[in-house]
């Protein structure tokens, strides 16, 4: 009688695995040598030649667990993608609200359940799209906003109680949230009932994407002035979207992706409770936004380990107690740095790898990118081919019928378990240095980030991380010709012309009171901005007013670059 | 023995992609060359007077935000109001193949797209100056 796979224990499993190593591995090795002395993830993680159940020996059966349940490693819902797939959520914005209107339409006509707003550079900064700052830069990477006419442009005839809309801005996140609150009033909608979300994470903008108007301090103000406003006033809105994906693009490491957000996490979560707001008052409604990159099986193990990180930090950091407190839900796109312009049609290869990677680990949102990007901002055709992407794996593969089918893997849990040990390491030298803002000011996040990229750049040079069609199997001499995305040059002059007839038609006087309010709670810590900021853009301020004038109060913040 | 090359890496405008310059400041610097990174947001006027004033060999501009025929017609109308036409102006960043063509019309020596090896660089640099000769 044979032993079963559960009788077997560990030490004997051990035993076995040094035998084969030193047996079966060794007299293969002699005539076929392994293509490397040692192995490792994207992210530097050696890894072995096979795991068995002995890898996993120890860990904690609560931590693996079932889905739905703590530290929900397996998924934050019980039933996953059975009960209805992920939200396709591609990300769209160029020229004025009308130009992006149209985009949102035809991708919702083509199947998608959400929408998702890029804006433009201005937009993003703060500026007025007539200031000289916004020469060249008016609707060109995204949608310029800069009053609340433009916002309903943008959303005309858009349903928000089914469709939400997720807004991915941060310096000028609450004004942008501002003009979402008074559309949806002025349209009749009940608060409660509109789920969506903003980015509003700016932590992670003075980390890797630099997008940043103010100094550090008023910047985290705003965003727990935000948080704690939704969490009164709007109950399905997630009034922040923690953001990995951009410390990835800026050069980071996986790993240092994961914990570097759950270090931002932390900061949001001690600066809104000192306010009185109760963690599971607002915990429920934070949100995540991570990449899935290249090294499929660490992506997965990457998101699986965020999730039980996440859900100890809520519980025995912070003391939540519902479990909605305690399960990370979390937005996913594609990794726009992998794509390539040489043989560029293989994006959609990458793209769609990367997407089931996201899916096996367990995303509630995705965005998956078009071929084109490593030219300019998608075209219609790239962005369809993408869609598609995602409803072949959503409703031809059938991977959504198990939920965490990759749970019990020995290789999965293994790398789960070493990121989960690896993510609190990082967060426990942080808490050591100083903490998160602390470090930030002195460029160590920067310095991180930096180097790992500078890394990555070695390496594709040197061939040791492959790029198909980059340093192998490239093409030379092949056309690289493609339709792109078209610039409309009749933008800028489109947008300033409705900004400017909003200045002229408000109650002037009426906006200059509100705008002395705006200064005065800025200065006073203890209120709240958003109440004034709602009342401002209701009375056709422009984004460029209310900046312009905090930029009084507070001044802006400059980095000292490390590289 | 040569001076070494004098190099500005700069960013301009509301653009905060800077993962691409800090890896070719780092190379060039590693390589031996004389690197000052302006830093973000910078105006077309901020860094044509700090490339003057450092006296460098190449300006390099880095652009991910699809700003770049808007910028270097400024950048070339300062320089020129300046009085420098020895300047090596170079970009780096993501453009279309219609931009790259106009921009090398306009006077950019080179445009070094994504995933332009480090090593490359180096040497497209280092040739250019050759090319230039000593000022």
């Amino acid at each position: 009688m044979s032993e079963t796979i559960d009788s077997v224990s560990a030490a004997e499993l051990e035993r076995q695995v040094s035998q084969w190593q030193a047996s079966e591995v060794a007299e293969f090795v002699k005539r076929a040598p392994e293509r490397k002395e040692q192995f490792f993830t994207l992210g530097d993680i050696p890894v072995k030649r096979t795991y068995t159940a002995a890898d996993i020996a120890g860990t904690p059966a609560e931590d693996i667990g079932l889905p739905g349940r703590y530290p929900f490693t397996r998924g934050p819902y019980p039933t996953m993608y059975r009960g209805r797939n992920w939200t396709m959520r591609q990300i769209a914005g160029f020229g004025t609200g009308e130009d992006t209107n149209r985009r949102f339409k035809f991708l919702i006509e083509q199947g998608q359940t959400g929408i998702s707003t890029d804006f433009d550079m201005p937009t993003l900064m703060g500026y007025d799209s007539d200031h000289p700052m916004s020469d060249g830069e008016v609707g060109r990477e995204g949608v310029a906003i800069d009053t609340l006419a433009d916002m309903e442009a943008l959303l005309d005839g858009i349903d928000l109680e089914n469709i939400s809309v997720s807004l991915t801005i941060n310096p000028t996140a609450w004004i942008l949230f501002s003009m979402y609150v008074v559309l949806a009033e002025k349209r009749a909608y009940d608060l409660d009932k509109l789920s969506g979300t903003v980015q509003a994470d700016i932590l992670k903008e003075f980390m890797a994407q630099k997008e940043y108007i103010f100094p550090i301090g008023p910047s985290v103000r705003i965003v727990r002035d935000l948080i704690a406003y939704s969490a009164r006033n709007m109950k399905r809105y997630n009034p922040i979207n923690i953001s990995g994906y951009h410390i990835s693009e800026a050069g980071s490491s996986p790993l240092q992706e994961a914990a570097f957000t759950l270090a931002n996490l932390i900061v949001y979560v001690e600066e809104v409770t000192k306010t009185g707001v109760d963690v599971d008052d607002f915990a429920p409604r934070l949100a995540f936004f991570f990449v899935s990159q290249a090294d499929f099986f660490e992506e997965i193990a990457k998101f699986r380990a965020l999730r039980r990180c996440y859900a100890k930090i809520m519980k025995e950091r912070f003391g939540a107690k519902k479990p909605e407190s305690m399960r990370l839900r979390f937005h996913c796109q594609t990794a726009a740095a992998s794509l390539t312009k040489p043989q560029y049609m293989v994006n959609v290869v990458r793209t769609a790898m990367q997407a089931l990677s996201a899916v096996l680990g367990g995303a509630q949102s995705l965005h998956t990118n078009g071929y084109d990007e490593a030219f300019a901002i998608p075209t219609e055709d790239a962005m369809r081919l993408a869609l598609r992407t995602q409803q072949v794996i959503a409703d031809e593969t059938n991977v959504t019928q198990v939920v965490d089918p990759l749970g019990g893997s020995y290789y999965v849990e293994a790398l789960t378990n070493e990121y989960e040990k690896r993510i609190f390491e990082i967060l426990r030298e942080i808490d050591e240095r100083g903490g998160t803002i602390k470090l930030i000011e002195e460029g160590w996040f920067q310095k991180h980030i930096a180097d790992f990229a500078y890394e990555t750049a070695l390496r594709k040079q040197s061939g040791e991380k492959p790029v198909i069609g980059v340093n192998r199997y490239r093409m030379e001499g092949a056309s690289e010709r493609i339709e792109v995305h078209p610039y409309d040059p009749t933008t800028a002059e489109r947008q300033i012309s409705r900004t400017r007839r909003v200045r002229a038609e408000r109650d002037q006087a009426k906006v200059a009171a509100l705008l002395d309010k705006l200064a005065a709670t800025a200065k006073n810590e203890d209120e709240n901005i958003v109440p004034v900021t709602i009342e401002l853009v209701r009375e056709g301020a422009t984004m460029g007013d209310i900046v312009e004038r905090l930029k009084t109060v507070w001044g802006t913040y400059r980095e000292t670059p490390v590289f | 023995m040569a001076l070494p090359i004098r190099v500005l890496l700069a960013k301009v405008g509301l653009d905060g992609h800077d993962r691409g310059v800090k890896v070719v400041a780092r190379t060039l610097r590693d390589a031996g060359m004389d690197v000052v990174y302006s830093g973000l947001h910078r105006t077309p006027e901020e860094v044509v007077n700090a490339a003057v004033q450092e006296d460098v060999d190449v300006l390099g501009v880095s652009l991910l935000s699809g700003v770049q025929m808007t910028v270097f017609p400024k950048i070339f109308a300062l320089l020129k109001e300046k009085g420098v036409d020895d300047m090596i102006v170079v970009a780096g960043g993501v453009m279309p193949d219609e931009d790259v063509a106009e921009l090398k019309k306009m006077g950019v020596a080179e445009i070094m797209l994504q995933d332009t090896p480090p090593q490359a660089i180096v040497d497209r640099l280092t040739r250019l100056v050759e090319e230039r000769g000593a000022r």
